[in-house]
């Protein structure tokens, strides 16, 4: 049986792992390759790492970053931030992700996700959106709003459209971020994870609101989502990926146990 | 020991020869050397996309050398649409043939409520009697994506279930191959990519 996934996420600055709020009050917490080598041996389906450095120079340390983690890791690991063309892709293929992460590039110029799957296949693009109700639309679900500039913007996008956009466009995945539930711990915003996955045929990762092990059975349940992001794991009650999915599996959740 | 592995231009390489120089294989890749084909120990056929893009196998005379290898028992193995190279063809890519070494062809998933492609960690029925699967758990997980798939047969190797039945892993005496990625699916990708790199051919 196909399980859910759980991804264990890693932000990065400056070639640290970093924590914080809405990335400010950033704290450090460790070695990119240290932490995500942890969460494979700790039972995590998948490696998110988000590159949240926007200089110039970060790009190099990125893709050291990159290497470094890479090595020893053999489990799925994708890399996210900064990447604005199909260069930039390459290079972080090279270094040794699986899959990229777009999202402001791929809503500028959505060409860009056929241009990353031709050399490296549709299963290697992931569309990331960061998504935002609209509390004044008629359906607040179905009008959410994409935003951009980490969730400063809106992108004039409605988010089920661009997620079935993206799709035809050749994404092979959607990462779905919700910006009002992000970082409230009250829970992934099911209802529009739900609608997202409903609209499309590829699978959607869910991100953003988690608190507690019942958010996850939630997300996977009534929000249909086929992964979700654990930003940072430990903060759920849980010590370990592995804890997490034991939890979801007394919960009646498919998951891969042993792990 | 020495792997050959074959560059079509299908994918990024860099995970596969990660894993094998990790087992301590020292992979050497051709997009085009046939003499690295002629004199391989070992071949590793990795790939990830679209089944078209295997008529570089065909131009690059890769497919000749890849034959006569096979036929000389060099081991073998496909992954992903390295695997699905082996049958006849597939309908993703119907005018493109493959190396007809199964007879039977790949075709997509069925219509269902599921989503296609399958994407995600699932889990292996290993048939009895499997070298490429030895010691290998039964039930245990490793992860696939892909939207097209093979028919279990006498030569499967391993079944997994996702909207049907399919070969996650063929193998008839020195070929073998894989549907899911081994170079991806954790300590048990590894001892499958090991029982590869280490059997005697016998």
């Amino acid at each position: 049986m196909l399980t859910k996934r759980i991804i264990a996420c890693l932000d990065v600055h400056d070639g640290r792992v970093v924590k914080g709020v809405q990335f400010v009050d950033l704290i450090d917490a460790g070695d990119p390759a240290t932490q995500a080598a942890r969460h494979a041996r700790e039972g995590a389906d998948e490696i998110v790492l988000l590159d949240i450095t926007a200089t110039h120079e970060g790009r190099q340390t990125l893709l050291d970053t990159v290497r470094r983690t890479a090595r020893e890791l053999f489990v799925p690991f994708c890399v996210g931030g900064g990447i604005r063309t199909a260069d930039d892709a390459a290079q972080v293929f090279e270094a040794g992700a699986d899959k990229v992460s777009v999202n402001s590039a791929a809503l500028a110029d959505p060409t860009l996700i056929a241009a990353i799957g031709r050399s490296f296949g549709a299963q290697a693009v992931v569309v990331a959106i960061d998504a935002r109700r609209d509390p004044e639309a008629a359906d607040p679900v179905r009008d959410a709003q994409v935003f951009v500039q980490g969730g400063r913007k809106p992108a004039g996008r409605r988010v089920v459209e661009w997620a079935r956009e993206a799709e035809d466009r050749g994404a092979g995945e959607i990462l779905l971020t919700s910006m009002n539930s992000d970082g409230m711990r009250t829970g992934f915003d099911c209802e529009l994870t739900a609608a997202v996955s409903e609209a499309v045929g590829i699978p959607v990762i869910a991100s953003g609101g988690a608190g507690t092990v019942d958010h996850f059975t939630d997300v996977f349940g009534r929000g249909k989502a086929d992964a979700a992001l654990a930003a940072s794991i430990f903060h759920f009650g849980v010590s370990s990926a592995r804890s997490l999915k034991e939890e979801l599996a007394k919960a009646g959740v498919s998951v891969r146990l042993p792990c | 020991m020495r792997v050959t592995v074959i560059d079509y231009k299908a994918g990024n390489l860099a995970s596969v020869l990660k894993a094998l120089r990790h087992l301590g294989a020292e992979p050497v890749v051709t997009d085009g050397d046939l003499s690295l084909v002629d004199s391989a120990e070992r071949i590793v056929l990795p790939g990830v996309g679209h089944f078209a893009a295997t008529e570089r196998l065909d131009s690059t005379g890769l497919t000749t050398a890849i034959r006569a290898a096979i036929a000389r028992r060099v081991p073998f193995l496909g992954i992903c649409v390295g695997m699905q190279w082996l049958y006849a063809g597939s309908s993703e890519a119907p005018d493109q043939p493959g190396l007809a070494h199964f007879s039977e062809g790949c075709t997509h998933f069925a219509e269902s409520k599921e989503k296609v492609p399958h994407v995600g960690w699932n889990s292996l029925e290993v048939r009895k009697d499997s070298r490429l699967l030895a010691g290998v758990e039964p039930g245990e997980f490793v992860y696939f994506t892909h939207s097209y798939k093979a028919p279990v047969t006498v030569y499967t190797a391993a079944v997994t279930h996702y909207i049907e039945s399919f070969a996650s892993a063929v193998e008839r005496a020195n070929v073998m191959g894989v549907q899911f990625h081994p170079e991806k699916s954790g300590a048990a990708g590894l001892k499958i990519l090991s029982n590869f790199l280490f059997w005697e051919g016998k």
